[in-house]
């Protein structure tokens, strides 16, 4: 730990011998085999109203294909999954199962081994993505056409809904590929051999859809010309901003936005070729700041500190995510918080001085003490902020800085939905913005064609097959059923 | 520590484990190894009659049921009687017991229904010192086509017949193995005892295809593209071994007669269960085809353990104990009422007996209650079927509670303490005449 005294940046690239990247940034949770796929399936209990499935942003119906694994019918399950999440593939290996569906299933309750629900989701959809055609068909054309802007899991969501229903859809996507954390912010280790391009390539198997890729709103195309050239607009940019740690220097070499570094590691053919500090130290709390944190540690940095200003309990990271960080030798310290950069003769920073923080009555204090930590590397982790400009230039109704809209993803603005996270209470998962993208896509549909509301699932999707479009009776109440019989 | 030992016609063994004739009991070899691992007893791969011997098919003999993990749950084969010349298995045999005098040698034989045949063959057995004979009226494949095996198990007189023959023929005991492949158990059993056999054992293969391969339209296992039905056996088959036990165990015509117990026997508990119904002792064949010889090892302490706990000191203390337990169901008490019990303690909510009931059966467990998820008895509806103690995946978690008192919430009417079974019921239209 010399840097701070000397004020010397130890800050290379190829810290690992050539042949150690493609090992330590191996795939995290390696697939099931078909046997395993078994055993592990038949864990599942097929629970009544299953928790994990109520658990599941996106409803998928898992007690369903998680039978369908059990019976060797991967591609039907791969079916049941996808009908409801069209971006099941990356979920299966990005959600936060351990909070989510694995947290709920009654094994977790009852032993504290939940059925590996992620683990059975990738192993159905990686099988029908190798093998099988694309699962859904365009119902004939509409003649509407619909605008998306940002191509990340929110609008990709949106658009595969709406083509499926016979729309042409157009997306707009700042970057110059689509995907967006699904490409650019993903740990490499959780999506490994290019698969976000991959399920890319797979949603648009569905047809109706046209990416245009360098295109940013406020930049390169104007909401209005949006609105005056489409029969309606979704808008899933994300959040394109980082928030500032709000101290002197911070633009100076050596404190780095975490994101910008993971999407530029992301798009790395090479990773012995990305710079990374001897001494790194990563402030924030969420995922970004595990994910960049175990990503130095693994690129060969020798001490990566988290600094996050409140408790564990407090961090939006998961417990996993925490273990995840632990594992590779991050150490998590609690209770600091920035307070002044340390910059050496050439202005570069290369250390950081941060102080102890108390909770007094549910605020947050500082205790008067301080540490100074030597850093080569600081990443700035605490959160991506909206499109402001672009957000308040189009008047559209705004809640804390994000858009305002209501549960079918409706804008303050007729025509324009959002969803993802440049919505107000959006909850920063994949999973979550593709529920949005669905639930817009199927609000959009309604309004477009004028139609009332239409439950989706699996009896009414076979019904349809079947019978050219039946309609399934509404399903009884089962609770006062004993007393009616 | 409890004695295993048991005397099975006469016939000392160590335990009462014996293997059943089948690949298992196949040569010296074999048989030498199963008596080092433990096993009391052995019956010999069944003999045919003199002259070249049977072949056997080069193809897959045998098929499977697995669980997920692989587990064997069912098993089938298509194999015949030995394929050695008969002269050959004597010799092993002769030697074999000379080397095991401790251990039941037992000849399974099968030739054609000619008394010439029968009686050619018992002397060369008798000269090899083995301690009885079984009567393969059973093997459901291949030499039934030929008029032997389950073609004579079929037919109670020529079990009764053969029987006569061997008695006539031998001083050595009798065991007369049953085919299930039949409607009524006891008409077999009671036709062997007629012809004078010492004791039945039971249950052969019962007739199965396993599976057909969707790929090639063929039942499994395929030989060249065509299959053929099998015997099936392995735990699949225990609980249809049980009842055919059991109704010999119980006909008045049959009751007494000496009983080797055979079907999907695993573990120690099977077998306890087996002798609980009358067994003198048990056949095993699959679950040695599946693990290996040492599992007699787990069979031998864990009957051992069981008899210690229970006081039982010899096998005769609970051979037979259940036998009078098993009736008809015209004599069961319909006074006896039980109401299914979730005990939320263990409950783990994962609602499989909420739907089971009320989809299946008679719509009494909740699945809500004051808006939380909970799942609970509703003791107006239950009619105490035990389907929701069968589904649910927590053991004891839900349990039937008998009532004894008071008034039964479903039916209203007060809960009688004597017992009363259909045939005096009001209901019963032939009441007191409802014997069948």
């Amino acid at each position: 730990m010399g840097s701070m005294d000397s004020g010397i940046r130890d800050v290379r690239a190829g810290r690992l011998s050539s042949s150690a990247y493609a090992e330590v940034f191996s795939d995290l949770h390696p697939p099931l085999s078909r046997h395993e796929a078994f055993v592990e399936s038949d864990r599942c209990y097929f629970c009544y109203d299953a928790p994990c499935m109520n658990a599941c942003p996106t409803g998928i119906d898992i007690p369903l294909f998680i039978r369908e694994i059990a019976a060797d019918n991967p591609t039907g399950s791969a079916k049941t999954i996808l009908s409801e999440n069209i971006l099941g593939g990356m979920c299966a290996r990005v959600c936060p199962t351990e909070t989510l569906c694995e947290q709920a299933c009654v094994r977790e309750v009852a032993e504290g081994k939940p059925v590996k629900i992620g683990l059975l989701q990738r192993y159905a959809t990686d099988h029908l993505m190798a093998n099988g055609q694309h699962p859904f068909k365009r119902a004939e054309p509409t003649r509407k056409s619909i605008a998306v802007v940002g191509a990340g899991p929110a609008g990709l969501s949106a658009a595969h809904r709406l083509a499926m229903h016979g729309h042409d859809v157009t997306i707009f996507e700042a970057r110059p590929k689509a995907g967006g954390l699904n490409e650019y912010g993903i740990a490499p280790y959780k999506s490994v051999d290019d698969f976000a391009q991959k399920e890319l390539d797979f949603i648009l198997e569905i047809g109706g859809i046209t990416i245009q890729n360098d295109k940013a709103l406020g930049r390169d195309i104007s909401l209005d010309a949006l609105k005056a050239g489409f029969d309606a607009v979704f808008l899933g940019m994300g959040l394109p901003g980082v928030n500032d740690l709000g101290l002197d220097g911070e633009d100076a070499a050596g404190c780095i936005d975490a994101v910008d570094y993971i999407s530029v590691l992301r798009q790395s053919d090479n990773l012995s070729e990305i710079p990374v500090g001897r001494d790194v130290v990563v402030i924030g709390g969420g995922m970004t700041a595990i994910d960049v944190a175990v990503q130095t540690k693994l690129l060969g940095a020798e001490n990566v500190i988290i600094a996050y200003r409140r408790g564990p309990e407090h961090m939006n990271a998961s417990d996993f995510e925490q273990e995840l960080a632990l594992k590779n030798g991050v150490i998590i310290r609690h209770w600091l918080q920035p307070r002044a950069l340390t910059r050496n003769e050439h202005g570069e920073v290369c250390g950081i001085t941060l102080d102890y923080t108390v909770m007094t009555d549910g605020r947050l204090g500082v205790s008067g003490e301080s540490i100074t930590l030597a850093s080569d590397q600081i990443f700035k982790a605490i959160g991506q902020t909206p499109a402001e400009a672009v957000l308040a230039e189009a008047n559209i109704a705004l809640t804390r800085g994000r858009i305002s809209v209501d549960d079918e993803g409706r804008t303050s603005i007729p025509g324009i939905w959002a969803g993802g996270d440049c919505v107000a209470d959006g909850e920063d998962l994949t999973v979550a913005a593709v529920q949005d993208g669905k639930i817009a896509a199927e609000s959009i549909h309604r309004a477009l064609m004028q139609q009332p509301e239409k439950v989706s699932g699996f009896v009414e999707a076979t019904m349809a097959d079947n019978s050219g479009g039946a309609s399934v009776p509404e399903q009884q109440s089962s609770q006062p059923s004993h007393l009616v019989s | 520590m409890a004695d295993l030992s048991t005397n099975f016609l006469g016939i000392k063994s160590p335990n009462p484990f014996w293997l059943a004739s089948a690949p298992p009991t196949d040569k010296a070899y074999n048989v030498e190894r199963a008596f080092k691992a433990g096993w009391g007893g052995v019956v010999w791969k069944t003999l045919g009659e003199e002259g070249p011997p049977v072949v056997n098919v080069n193809g897959p003999r045998y098929g499977a049921i697995h669980g997920p993990d692989r587990r064997l749950l069912g098993f089938n084969n298509i194999e015949l009687i030995t394929d050695r010349p008969l002269e050959l298995n004597l010799r092993e045999m002769t030697e074999v017991k000379k080397k095991w005098p401790d251990r039941a040698l037992i000849a399974s034989i099968m030739v054609p229904c000619e008394e010439e045949a029968w009686k050619a063959i018992l002397p060369l057995v008798e000269a090899t010192g083995s301690d009885g004979i079984e009567l393969n009226f059973g093997c459901p494949h291949g030499m039934s086509e030929r008029g032997m095996g389950a073609a004579v198990g079929q037919v109670p007189e020529y079990i009764e017949m053969v029987v006569r023959w061997c008695k006539q023929y031998t001083r050595m005991p009798v065991i007369t193995k049953l085919t299930p492949n039949i409607t009524d158990i006891r008409k077999p059993a009671r036709a062997a005892k007629s012809g004078g056999t010492d004791a039945v054992s039971l249950i052969n293969t019962i007739n199965s295809i396993v599976s057909v391969d969707l790929d090639n339209f063929a039942p499994n296992p395929t030989i060249d593209g065509r299959g053929s039905h099998g015997g099936y056996c392995g735990p699949a088959v225990k609980p249809i071994a049980l009842n055919m036990v059991a109704e010999i165990a119980r006909d008045p015509e049959t009751r007494g007669l000496p009983i080797s117990g055979i079907g999907g026997i695993t573990t120690w508990r099977d077998a306890a269960e087996f002798i609980a119904l009358g067994c003198g002792n048990v056949q095993v064949c699959t679950a040695a085809m599946t693990y290996g010889f040492k599992v007699v090892q787990e069979m031998i302490s864990g009957l051992s353990d069981w008899m210690d706990s229970r006081g039982f000191r010899t096998i005769d203390d609970f051979q037979g104990l259940a036998v009078p337990n098993v009736t008809d169901w015209q004599y069961l008490n319909l006074n006896y009422i039980t109401k299914a019990q979730i005990d939320q303690e263990l409950c783990i909510k994962c609602g499989r007996c909420h739907i089971v009931c009320e989809d299946t059966s008679h719509q009494a467990i909740t699945s809500m209650v004051d808006g939380a998820r909970h799942f609970e008895v509703i003791d107006e509806e239950c009619v105490g079927c035990n389907l929701c103690v069968s589904v649910c995946p927590v053991e004891n978690c839900i349990t039937m509670e008998p009532m004894v008192s008071g008034v039964d919430p479903r039916t209203k009417m007060p809960i009688q303490p004597d017992y009363a079974n259909w045939t005096t019921h009001p209901n019963n239209p032939m009441a007191k005449l409802a014997a069948e």
